[in-house]
This record gives C-alpha cells, sequence and structure tokens, in this order.
C-alpha cells in the first residue's frame, strides 16, 4: 500500500482463520490502521490481493465487504451522532435485511417483516451488551465507555464473521479492559477478530495469534509468548540497546 | 415519586428521547400495520378533512389551500434531500420547472391523455432528471453540491428563452384545464375541485415520502448524513443512497411544478428562478428540518405570510415600491428570529412543548 511516494504498507501478510483472535501490534506509525482500511475495503491496495471466502475482494468497496459479513469499529467510534443509539445499532443490521431496492421504495414487499427482524435483532443486541436503557438517547450525550459498547454493539448486530476493532481498549478504565478482553474471547466462538490495540496485556490475554508491525512492514508474529521472546519486537518497541551502557 | 434527584434524571433524558415514548399497547397495535398502510390511512383521513374544509371555504381559498399543497410537497422533497440525506440542493425550483413545463408540453400536444396520466410521464420524466443530475453530483459534498445545483437553477430558466418556440420564451406556456367533474358541478366548485385534486396527489405521495423516510432508506440516507465511512461498514451503498436521495427529491420538486400549473394554468421561466429555490431552502430551515411537519409549517409561511403582509401594506396604504417588498424583509426578520431563539425552526418548538409536556407527565 502506497501514498505517493511513502510505501506504508510493504509486503504485509495476514491470515485470520475462522474463530480465531489475531492480534495486530506494533509502534505509532507502523501501519496498523492503514492495515484495516485496506482489510474493511476504505482503501484500494496498490499491489497485492485480499481473500474473503476464497474470493479476491482487493478492489471491492467497503460496503459489499460489509454486506459479505466483514464489520469493523473505529478508533474515533464514528457513531452516527444524530440517530439514537437503538437507530445507529438498527443501521447496523441493515445487511440482515432481505429486500431490494423496490421495498425500500414502496416500503412493500417485506420491508415491514424485514424492519421487524432487524429492530429485535438490534434491541437483543443492545440487551445483550448491556445498554438496552441507552435506547433512546443520542450517543453524544452518553459516558465514553458506552458509547464504545454503542460501536460494538452496531458491529456485532449483523452477525459478521470477521470483526475488525480498531483500538477497542483506549480510553477504558482497567475495569473496563477486563470486561472487553471476556467480551472478545466471547465474540472468537462465533466469529473471527482481528484486533488493533496499544494494550499489551489485553493483547496478550486474548489474542491465539500475534502479528508486529513496523515501518510497514512484518517483524514478527506467531503466539503471544513467542512474539514477547522475539528479540525484533523489543527493539522495534525500545530501540536497540546502546553499546556504551546508556548515555541520557 | 417525585424526588428531586428522579426528576434531574429525567431532565437530563427528556430532550433528547423525541418521539420515542416507552411501547403502550395502543402504540404497539398501530405500530404492527405496515408503515405503507400506516401512511395511506392518514392520507386518507388528512384528505377528508381537507375536503370537508374545502366545502366551506371560498374559492379563493380553496387556490390558496391548493398553492399550500403544492408547496408542501416541493418542500418535502426538500426535506427528504437536506435532512434526510445531508445534501444541500439549490436547485429545487429547477426540478419544478422541469415538472411544471413536462406537464404543460403534454397538456398542449397530447390533449387526450387523462389527468393521472399526464402526472405519471411527469413523475417519470422528474426522477430521470434527478438522476442525471443526481448521479453526475453524487460525489460532491456541501459547498461543492451546492454550487453545482446553483448551475441549474439560474440555467434552466434561460432554456425557456433559448428554445422559445417550444417552450414560449419570458410569456411561458399556458394551458387550460378541466373543471369539476360533470357529475359533481353542483356539489363542488372548479377551484374546490382542482385544490381537492392537488391535495389528494399530494397526500399521496406524502404517504410515499413517510414511508421511506421512516423505513429502512430514510435510515441509509441518515447515516451516510451523519457519517459516510461508518455507513459504508454497515454495509450502506453510499453513493446510491444518495443519488436515491437525489431522485426522490426531485421526482417531488417535479410533481409539485405539475401541480402548480394546474392550479395557476400558466408556467413561465419568472416563477422558477434561483429566488425560489433559495425560498424554498430558507422556509425549509424555519419550518424545521428534519422533520415532515417541518415542510407543513413551511409551506403555510410561504402561501400566507406574504399573503397577510401584503394586506398588511394594503392597509396602512404604504407606497407600491414599499407594499411589493415589505413581504420579503417581513419574511427575513422572522427567518432571523425564529433562527435566533429556535434554532431547530417552527417543528423545534413544538418538540420542546412535546418533551417538556412527557417531563412533566413523567415527574409527575
Amino acid at each position: 500500500m502506497r501514498f505517493g511516494g511513502l510505501t506504508a504498507l510493504d509486503d504485509v501478510g495476514i491470515q485470520v482463520a475462522p474463530g480465531t483472535v489475531v492480534g495486530l501490534i506494533g509502534p505509532n506509525g507502523a501501519g496498523k490502521t492503514t492495515l484495516f482500511n485496506v482489510l474493511s475495503g476504505v482503501l484500494k491496495p496498490t499491489e497485492g490481493a485480499i481473500t474473503w471466502k476464497g474470493e479476491r475482494t482487493g478492489k471491492t468497496g467497503p460496503h459489499r465487504l460489509a454486506r459479505a459479513g466483514i464489520a469493523r469499529t473505529f478508533q474515533g467510534l464514528n457513531l452516527f451522532p444524530m440517530m439514537t443509539v437503538l437507530e445507529n445499532v438498527v443501521a447496523g443490521a441493515d445487511r440482515l435485511a432481505k429486500g431490494g431496492a423496490l421495498s425500500m421504495v414502496t416500503g412493500l414487499l417485506g420491508h415491514h417483516r424485514d424492519e421487524r427482524v432487524i429492530r429485535e435483532k438490534a434491541c437483543a443486541t443492545l440487551q445483550r451488551f448491556g445498554i438496552a436503557e441507552f435506547a433512546h438517547h443520542f450517543p453524544g450525550m452518553l459516558p465514553y465507555g458506552i458509547q464504545k459498547q454503542v460501536a460494538l454493539a452496531r458491529a456485532c448486530v449483523g452477525d459478521p464473521e470477521l470483526l475488525l476493532l480498531d483500538e477497542p481498549a483506549s480510553g477504558l478504565s482497567k475495569q473496563q479492559v477486563d470486561n472487553l478482553a471476556d467480551q472478545i474471547r466471547g465474540f472468537s466462538n462465533d466469529m473471527a477478530v482481528v484486533l488493533v490495540e496499544h494494550h499489551m496485556d489485553l493483547v496478550m490475554k486474548v489474542c491465539d495469534h500475534i502479528v508486529v508491525l513496523n515501518f510497514g512492514q512484518v517483524i514478527s508474529t506467531g503466539t503471544p509468548e513467542q512474539v514477547q521472546a522475539d528479540p525484533a519486537v523489543t527493539r522495534a518497541y525500545l530501540g536497540e540497546p546502546a553499546a556504551d551502557g546508556g548515555t541520557r | 415519586m417525585s424526588s428531586p434527584t428522579r426528576e434531574r434524571a429525567e431532565g437530563a433524558t427528556a430532550p433528547t428521547s423525541q418521539g420515542s415514548p416507552p411501547a403502550s399497547p395502543k402504540a404497539g397495535f398501530w405500530k404492527r400495520i405496515p408503515s405503507p398502510v400506516r401512511n395511506l390511512l392518514l392520507a386518507a383521513l388528512a384528505l377528508t378533512a381537507i375536503s370537508g374544509l374545502m366545502l366551506f371555504s371560498s374559492d379563493l381559498s380553496s387556490l390558496r389551500y391548493a398553492a399550500v399543497g403544492y408547496t408542501l410537497l416541493a418542500i418535502a422533497g426538500l426535506q427528504l434531500l437536506v435532512g434526510g440525506s445531508g445534501q444541500v440542493s439549490l436547485g429545487h425550483g429547477a426540478f419544478m420547472m422541469i415538472g411544471a413545463y413536462s406537464m404543460a408540453l403534454l397538456v398542449l400536444h397530447l390533449p387526450m391523455l387523462p389527468l393521472a396520466a399526464n402526472l405519471l410521464i411527469v413523475v417519470v420524466v422528474s426522477a430521470v432528471a434527478g438522476l442525471l443530475v443526481g448521479a453526475a453530483t453524487a460525489r460532491l459534498h456541501g459547498p461543492y453540491l451546492a454550487g453545482a445545483t446553483l448551475i441549474l437553477a439560474v440555467g434552466l430558466p434561460g432554456l425557456a428563452h433559448r428554445y422559445h418556440d417550444v417552450l414560449g420564451g419570458s410569456n411561458g406556456l399556458r394551458i387550460r384545464v378541466a373543471g369539476a367533474p360533470p357529475g359533481l358541478e353542483n356539489l363542488v366548485s372548479d377551484e374546490q375541485w382542482t385544490s381537492i385534486v392537488v391535495w389528494t396527489v399530494v397526500l399521496l405521495a406524502l404517504a410515499v415520502l413517510a414511508t421511506v423516510s421512516g423505513g429502512r432508506l430514510g435510515r441509509r440516507m441518515r447515516s451516510v448524513r451523519d457519517d459516510e465511512t461508518a455507513a459504508a461498514m454497515a454495509g450502506v451503498p453510499v453513493g446510491s443512497t444518495k443519488v436515491a436521495a437525489f431522485v426522490i427529491a426531485s421526482t417531488a420538486g417535479g410533481l409539485a411544478g405539475a401541480l402548480q400549473i394546474y392550479v395557476l394554468g400558466t408556467a413561465t421561466p419568472s416563477i422558477f428562478t434561483l429566488a425560489l429555490s433559495l425560498t424554498l431552502l430558507a422556509v425549509l430551515v424555519l419550518g424545521g428540518v428534519g422533520s415532515m411537519w417541518g415542510a407543513l409549517w413551511a409551506a403555510l409561511a410561504v402561501v400566507y405570510l406574504e399573503l397577510w403582509v401584503s394586506d398588511l401594506a394594503g392597509l396602512l396604504e404604504m407606497n407600491s415600491n414599499v407594499e411589493n417588498n415589505l413581504p420579503l424583509v417581513f419574511f427575513g426578520i422572522v427567518l432571523i428570529l425564529v433562527l435566533r431563539f429556535w434554532p431547530l425552526g417552527i417543528q423545534g418548538i413544538f418538540q420542546r412543548l412535546a418533551a417538556r409536556r412527557r417531563l412533566s407527565e413523567t415527574s409527575r
């Protein structure tokens, strides 16, 4: 993936098996979010291929990928500010509706059933994420932790098969991060999860497999134990050990 | 029950929960009816009420109601576009012109077609026009879209001058429309009949607009309005949703234009100027962006503010220069005042009152 003369991602390979949690870590500017944007179709890769369930998706627009079962959250949450929490989550369930364009314009042809199905699904999801009491609030008025749950609920309501989480733990308290870890392990029963995160405790706790990026290249990959033991990772995060014992 | 803490909690939440009362059994029954049926029932109810009102109104008042009707339709279409999908169009008047001129040409060149067929053709023509413009402008945002549609509003009336032979130049096109049908001549006057026809079409179209904006497509539009990237990741095709909003709004505008010439009997380029497009947008804000009711207050304001103020100027015997411009000045002042004190427009006032009433009910 290149932007003009800048190569943001260079020959990066990542594989996500169903039901696994893959962590994507690396120092600031390593290209984690860029890789996310490529995976979710927001950016088109300049070279290389992405395969989703055996089909190449490199040039597919994000809404098609979303309909094919790839959901994501955003670092900045990107909730719909002028829609209620319930509406936000119902919007996320759009892929479950069956009707086509004609059904949406006329309100006939199963539109009513579609609406009922996705609305009920959204309500159930709100319950599951413990935010049902905020259903009719606007997201901007809610505490950050709740907003994060709304964003998660919006991503999960459509029963995706691959969930991309962009820094889900940022700005959360210790207690909330622990709950999040349980939640993410729970997601992996139904779907594959890719996680971009700076919060190492969380990453080491929930991931089956970790990919470490630095300057757009994969510098290490493996289980949490393997990655933790890899000197290349330490070097990327902490720098070269100084030869003369360190000067300040 | 009304401890201070509870009241404060309610106070913090009530203004945000617009139109979302805890479902009572009765509301549940109403909601279980499919939305097109629900909206058509409401439309039928409204038509009955308006027709009843019409029978007790003078011919002149009936024509004014008709004017409210087609203005309402035009503004409701714009509402879906601006409030629903977040696209600002300065060219809505141009689509009204397309509708009006299509209608006039149909009546002049194919006089045997019934009104319903004419209106259906107008719907198709303005939908195609909306599709062309919408597809061309789908990648434009905010001011750029406004600029592109501005060209349409400025340029289209020029076509009437350019193709003088077909479109009649500055004199425009003139049509005669049939009055009340033979069986009803004694019951309703021609003007009352015209107005009832207009309102029938308007309410049918509004039922469609309400169905769209209350359903999946409306939600898709709102998600695109709020955050395009997040909407795309929720599976919403952003581009086609924007074009769909544009097509639906243009169709409503075209149909409104056709009804306008049906009432007035004449379409000239001077009716469909940039000023019309700007007025439509301004009154929409005045009425309240984001609610179909806002469009109703807006339409009433368009028709009656001007009327009342020119009546007032006539009473005060002002000189004609002042009299002609007074409605404009007055409209500007009203717009500034409403937006200063009720940023959400007239509908915002009602919403606030409703929220306050809900609050006092819950804390009782």
